[in-house]
């Protein structure tokens, strides 16, 4: 419980004092999962379309599939994006090793599958209401699609919001794709697991109430942006 | 207000631009960082050489990995028989000793099994095998773990049974562990002086000259690994093996204990 | 409005499913004059026969074969479902959807969506607010505006006003009837008699997916020419 408290206190110090460090690496979480929910949606949310509203032969196996993904262990995307960007790897000549990119890169693939699958549900439903009316006006399947995009933006945005808290909060894969190293490649929560490590549990927790802090800001930003609840219509 | 959270972003965005200097990335144990030696010699190796070192704090095992992929440039590890492989197999050029600490023995304060009066590290070790006293090990084949089950072929004990705990984690994680147990462990000073969830736990036996851990910088084959910064890795040994290295070495301490000693010699 | 797409040509026309006869097999020749009513007790099959005509159910046997093109065909019908399809958006971009996906931009689009909701009674203050918000007969009005502003040839109407209290019908009927005045055909579907003597020129007669009858709406009212039909207009059950 000391511990608990310890930590709190030490969070509001930190944060008070906008501590130069504490402030460089959660700017850094920010912009590394910021960047890769952006492109993750650009990817999940069209595919999630997609597959709302075509009929195809291996559609269910899909589904299937991308629901699956949503549980994949966050250290075993980690570790196949080593392999896939070391120096002894397919990709080494790219140096991306250690870098932020590389942890976008897999957040990103943590990421898609759990927007992609929200997204589809809500899609789905909402395709099966706008099918008949849209196949009669004769819209194209661009169209279609971003119409669906757009009335689903609510449903969408809390599959972003899902991706985002999934994200933030990721250290696994992270770790050893970036290397946890000071001043380049440490987030919150690579911090975290290091004073973790070293025993230091109220800076640990401290951080820890600081991730929260940060995630919840940033929630209520996105909600002030979209103006929901405004007309007591969610 | 839309427009201040764009801004925010792009700011988030571009702040993170870093400006490169002359970089090289190196992997070092978790025993070695957690010691904090490499925050007084980073800033000054940035001084002296204008080089910014980026450390990867890994085990033992994961950095001679990261060696053999040619991920970083250069390895500093303590486990010497791993070291005559790596460089035999050609993954590093050569090796250099740069300095030595000691390994101690942790244990619950009571002393269950009364390792504070052991005649020697083997003796230690005999006894808490004997009394099945709780016992917390690296388990993660670092070079840590590689002298601690050194030390048990040693005494001669096979460590079997449920008193015998292999974590597989860090240092630190693992001391965290056997203060939750209140088990024994073996543990680098200085990652026991600079460990902050002591509980229970105290230091119980050390000195016996086996316990010695020689530290010693590997630099990857750069005929392996072509991009491999080779004249940065060489400044470095050149600045670990130098004046200033064995001054700052010599006189780090944590709560008044010197941690380690400076010896590198001649070149091999 | 030129006059492609009639006369319409229906040859041996069957929809299954699951192996079992909708509609079928239907011979029929429309020659687009004024409203055709389609008519039959519930579950005849006349929103199957609909949607075939229109194009958005499958034919299994047989063709439909409209005067021009199959592809100009389509864009100059539009179809208001029984249950109105609201997008989830606002009445006036309800209105304004047809016209922004042909490609209108969007200010012009929206006067005329206001337009033409002046037009049919859906008064200022319920432009903004959401479609899905309304009554059904506001919706229903909505769906058959939303239609008429594609300015099409054609509009299929399945069951218009079936749910509908006798106000919000009696305004569906005066749209209608404006519209018919005004040129653009009707292929609508009903089961109330009353509606389909005050609005046909044409009657189609529907029982079990077969059409029993297909005759001009005096012809067909003074005598029908079947037991069945005869026995729907007197207000019996039909199977």
């Amino acid at each position: 419980m000391v511990d608990l408290w310890q930590g709190l206190s030490q969070a509001f110090w930190l944060v008070i004092t906008a501590d130069a460090e504490l402030v460089e690496i959660a700017m850094r979480s920010l912009r590394i999962t910021l960047s890769a929910l952006v492109l993750a949606c650009l990817i999940a949310m069209p595919l999630a379309a997609l597959l709302a509203i075509r009929r195809f032969r291996f559609r269910r196996t899909v589904i299937a599939v991308l629901n699956t993904l949503m549980g994949l262990p966050p250290v075993v995307v980690g570790l196949m994006v080593y392999v896939l960007l070391s120096r002894s790897g397919p990709l080494g000549a790219l140096g991306l090793l250690f870098t932020p990119t590389a942890m976008i890169m897999a957040q990103m693939i943590i990421i898609v599958p759990l927007i992609a699958s929200i997204a589809h549900q809500s899609l789905r439903d909402l395709w099966h209401d706008y099918h008949d009316l849209l196949i009669s006006m004769n819209v194209s399947q661009t169209q279609k699609v971003a119409t669906l995009l757009w009335d689903a933006r609510r449903a969408l945005l809390t599959a972003a919001l899902a991706g985002f808290g999934r994200g933030i909060g990721e250290v696994g894969a992270i770790m050893i794709v970036g290397g946890n190293i000071d001043n380049v490649t440490r987030v919150l929560t690579t911090a975290i697991a290091l004073e973790t490590g070293k025993g230091q549990f109220a800076l640990a927790l401290a951080l820890g109430f600081v991730l929260i802090a940060l995630a919840l800001a940033v929630n209520l930003a996105i909600h002030g942006l979209s103006r929901t609840e405004r007309d007591g219509r969610w | 207000m839309k427009q201040k959270l764009i801004l925010a972003f792009g700011a988030i965005c571009i702040a993170g631009m870093a400006q490169a200097a002359e970089v090289m990335r190196m992997a070092v144990t978790t025993s070695f960082h957690n010691s904090g030696l490499s925050e007084v010699l980073l800033p000054a190796i940035q001084e002296d050489l204008d080089l910014e070192v980026q450390l990867l704090v890994v085990g033992t095992g994961q950095a001679l990995k990261l060696g053999q992929a040619g991920d970083v440039d250069a390895i500093l590890v303590h486990s010497k028989a791993a070291e005559d492989a790596f460089v035999a197999e050609g993954y590093g050029t050569h090796r250099r000793e740069i300095m030595y600490n000691d390994f101690v023995f942790i244990g619950p304060s009571g002393d269950p099994a009364g390792i504070a009066d052991a005649s020697d590290a083997a003796d230690s070790l005999q006894r808490i095998a004997g009394a099945e006293s709780a016992f917390v090990s690296r388990g993660d084949d670092s070079g840590t773990h590689k002298k601690e089950l050194s030390l048990w072929a040693a005494a001669g004990v096979d460590p079997q049974g449920a008193w015998y705990n292999a974590v597989g984690a860090g240092m630190g994680a693992a001391l965290n562990t056997a203060s939750g147990l209140n088990a024994y462990i073996l543990s680098d000073r200085a990652s026991w002086l600079n460990f902050g969830n002591k509980a229970d736990l105290a230091l119980l036996f050390s000195g016996d000259p086996v316990l010695f851990n020689q530290y010693a910088y590997l630099p990857v084959n750069p005929e392996l690994h072509p991009y491999v910064q080779a004249d940065l890795v060489e400044k470095l040994e050149g600045w670990l093996t130098g004046e200033r290295a064995k001054e700052l070495i010599n006189s780090y301490t944590i709560d008044g204990e010197t941690l380690f000693v400076f010896n590198a010699g001649e070149a091999e | 409005m030129v006059n492609g797409l009639f006369p319409l040509s229906v040859k041996g026309a069957l929809t299954r499913r699951r192996g079992k006869v909708l509609v079928g097999p239907v011979d029929l020749e429309l020659d687009g004059q004024g409203t055709c009513v389609v008519l039959g007790p519930n579950g005849a099959g006349k929103t199957t026969l609909l949607r075939m005509l229109h194009g958005i159910a499958r034919l299994h046997q047989g063709r439909i074969d409209w005067a021009c093109d199959t592809a100009i065909a389509r864009n100059a019908q539009a179809f208001v479902f029984q249950q109105p399809v609201m997008l989830r958006r606002s009445v006036v971009e309800n209105l304004a959807y047809p016209l922004r996906m042909h490609g209108v931009p969007r200010r012009e689009a929206m006067e005329r969506a206001r337009d033409w909701a002046g037009r049919v009674g859906l008064g200022e203050e319920m432009l903004e607010r959401s479609a899905t918000v309304l009554s059904g007969g506001e919706k229903q009005k909505l769906a058959l505006t939303r239609a008429l502003i594609q300015e099409p040839e054609l509009v299929f109407l399945d069951e218009p006003s079936s749910s509908l209290d006798g106000r919000a019908t009696r305004e569906i009927e005066e749209i209608l009837t404006t519209c018919s005045a005004a040129g653009t055909r009707l292929i609508m579907s009903t089961h109330d008699m009353g509606q389909a003597r005050r609005l046909a020129d044409t009657v189609v007669f529907l029982l079990n997916g077969s059409v029993h009858e297909a005759a001009p709406a005096e012809v067909f009212f003074a005598g029908p020419k079947t037991p069945e039909a005869q026995a729907f207009l007197n207000g019996d059950i039909v199977e």
